[in-house]
């Protein structure tokens, strides 16, 4: 297969992604609708690109710098579906808000999409680092894009600055490992890692600064310092955006840069990434108790989440990674549908991202708090909810790693994150709402809400298909 | 020998006019302490052998980049001490991070794993090597997927900055020449009729 048609859905987004800022920039002012119909024509046929060929064992192509397997055409499809579902969620609140944003969330959206694929399908360095540079610089002008807002300018100055910060550590890391091992390429790392034990020392040095650049993205303690603020300075489409897909961008670099180039480092970075894990699942849970704004609050309940997830990275098995996989998804789902219900409750007074906001929410509309109550349950894993089942699949890979204290930890700290989620639920059904205001939203809206909350619970229900899906993907990580 | 002296003496030009970028209280002159440290680091790499990204160096960063870099540093009204508030607060703890960073990297990257010991010295490249050319063929080839990625990189960077400076037209006092030629005489000429000479009005008499 040649080198083309392995990277034809990359070559047509960047394609597509041109088409819509042309049809923006002529066509945005009188019919904005039409470059939102374009964004979503140009997710559907890269969609449709991805699917159509998956590979039975990894290939290469470009000289071994992009690599195709399950694992990144699973990771791709999640991705351009999530970025599809933002795309609808992001009309309502341009419709409801207009003004806050001009037209070109969505080409930037779509070439932040370019990047995580380019990240996914990574095979060098190289590759790892410019996808991620791509993906990068695409969120932060999408954070800055609501220019009339202060808190957006200084959300996105705050992204750019521990950005760059966070690449500069990367790169050095790379550099030091190319130092050491002479190859840029991630399959002749994996080699030259097992053969060089003598300089086992210099490798462990140059992880230190991949899994410092892994951590900003992932947003995890002690790098992250911009989520809170990014979170929730952004517009609320934007957040939700940040929020979604590129989480699972970040956990295909993580696979990509710590299994496909380092596994043989697999001990050291087992020690970082529990240090890691246990700072944010403690950090962001018990933060999160003490905010009002909602936006801020998923903020550092992701913080908390991330940690979680990296728990089945920890154990350092092909169902280890399955797990991951799974709770990454199930999570960017979730944030979904909770980003997806500011927005169903803002209007074009407020952003409706205070926790008050959502006082008396059960009577002004039961469905809408059923959902968000869906979801507040499956966040905080309460058993018959999606959630549940992410956390379990995670709990259990780290058990059977041994590591059963960190699972008690674990355990522990999600119970405390319970607290504010359940605290959320007691805000919509038991507090008297502030102003008796009811719930608009257009059909399209509470279509797409009740389906992504009802997909958290049928999850919850039959979990198997996703599953059997992420353990698919694993497989070629099996001794 | 004389190599050695060579390096030393642009390491040394390198730090210190580093340290000075971010040490000097006039923009300005950090703008040109940043080109002396392009040009210190452009002499290492000729000592590397890679004579075409040291000159590439000097004619793009030095000559194309800084001076725009000039440009924009003279036309912000950027109020020194106001950025530099607090910098006495912060610099216990930034020196100690710094410290810390440094220690632990000069455990590491040092003489035993990177001296020649470890790492012999390669041979130096023959007199008829072609640097650029080299450069170009593992650009195009090996290094396609990444140099176009870079491409695109520059793209999204080009999109963003129009899109967060660009102002809607309701702000600009530019004129529009494609509605200028498109005045006729009608829109700006009116003809009046009116009578030469007015007639007296007819005086009442009062009653």
């Amino acid at each position: 297969m040649n080198d083309i048609a392995l990277i034809l859905p990359e070559v047509s987004l960047l394609a597509l992604a041109c088409v819509v800022l042309l049809v923006d920039a002529f066509a945005g002012k009188r019919s904005p609708e039409l470059t939102f119909w374009a964004a979503v024509l140009s997710c559907v046929i890269v969609l449709a690109e991805v699917a159509r060929f998956v590979p039975e064992a990894a290939m290469f192509g470009f000289s071994g710098t992009l690599r195709i397997d399950v694992l990144g055409v699973v990771l791709k499809t999640f991705v351009l579906v999530l970025v599809l579902l933002s795309f609808f969620y992001a009309r309502e609140y341009f419709s409801k808000r207009p003004g806050e944003i001009r037209g070109e969330y969505y080409p930037l959206a779509l070439f932040a999409t370019l990047g995580m694929m380019i990240l996914i399908s990574a095979s060098s360095l190289l590759t790892v680092y410019l996808g991620l540079e791509l993906l990068s610089l695409s969120l932060y002008s999408l954070v800055a894009l609501q220019r009339n807002s202060v808190v957006a300018s200084e959300a996105a100055m705050k992204y750019f600055v521990l950005g760059a910060l966070a690449s500069g550590l990367l790169l050095y890391g790379m550099s030091i490992l190319y130092g050491v091992a002479g190859t840029l390429d991630l399959s002749e790392l994996l080699v030259k890692v097992a053969n060089l034990e003598s300089q086992r020392l210099l490798l462990t040095f140059g992880l230190v600064f991949l899994v410092v650049g892994i951590g900003f993205k992932l947003g995890v303690v002690p790098f992250h310092m911009w989520v809170p603020d990014v979170y929730q300075g952004a517009a609320t489409p934007v957040t939700q955006f940040i929020g979604t897909a590129p989480k699972l961008a970040a956990f295909g670099m993580t696979m990509r840069l710590l299994v496909d180039g380092l596994e043989g480092l697999a001990e050291q970075w087992q020690q970082m990434l529990i240090i890691l894990s246990v700072l944010s699942m403690g950090l962001g849970n018990l933060l999160a108790i003490s905010q009002r704004n909602f936006k801020r609050m998923l903020a550092y309940s992701t913080i908390a989440h991330m940690g979680f997830m990296l728990l089945g990275l920890i154990s350092a098995s092909a169902n280890g990674y399955a797990a991951s996989m799974f709770y990454i998804t199930l999570y960017a789902l979730m944030s979904m549908g909770a980003f997806g219900s500011i927005i169903l409750l803002c209007s074009a007074q407020s952003e409706g991202d205070q926790l008050s906001d959502l006082a008396g929410l059960g009577k002004r509309s039961p469905w809408f708090a059923f959902i968000l109550l869906i979801l507040m349950f499956s966040m905080a894993g309460v058993p018959p909810f999606g959630g549940f089942w992410a956390k379990w699949s995670v709990l259990k890979e780290v058990v059977a790693a041994d590591y059963v204290w960190l699972a008690g930890v674990a355990v522990l700290f999600s119970l405390i994150g319970a607290y504010y989620y359940l605290r959320v639920i007691k805000i919509m059904y038991f507090d008297e709402p502030e102003s008796p205001y009811p719930v608009t939203g257009s059909a399209d809206l509470r279509f797409l809400l009740s389906v992504n909350g009802l997909l958290v619970l049928l999850l919850g229900l039959m979990p198997g298909g996703l599953m059997a899906i992420c353990q698919a993907a694993a497989i070629p990580y099996s001794p | 020998m004389f190599e050695q002296l060579v390096f030393y003496a642009f390491a040394a030009g390198l730090l210190f006019a580093a340290t000075m970028v971010i040490t000097v209280r006039n923009p300005v002159h950090a703008v040109l302490f940043l080109v002396v440290a392009f040009f210190a680091s452009a002499g290492l790499w000729m000592l590397l052998e890679a004579e075409f990204l040291a000159i590439a160096l000097v004619l793009v960063y030095v000559g194309a980049v800084m001076v725009l870099f000039l440009f924009v540093v003279m036309m912000l009204d950027i109020n020194v001490a106001a950025l530099r508030e607090g910098f006495s607060t912060y610099v216990p703890a930034a020196g100690i991070v710094a410290f810390l960073m440094l220690a632990a990297i000069g455990l590491v990257v040092g003489h035993q794993h990177f001296g020649l010991g470890a790492v012999p010295q390669p041979p130096a490249a023959a007199a008829d090597y072609q640097n650029t050319a080299q450069i170009g063929r593992v650009l195009y080839t090996q290094y396609v997927l990444p140099f176009e990625v870079a491409a695109v990189l520059l793209l999204v960077a080009i999109i963003s900055a129009i899109a967060l400076t660009l102002r809607t037209t309701r702000q600009t006092k530019a004129p529009r020449p494609e509605r200028q030629v498109q005045a006729s005489r009608a829109d700006r000429v009116r003809l009046v009729k009116m009578v030469a000479v007015k007639p007296e009005p007819d005086r009442i008499e009062n009653p």
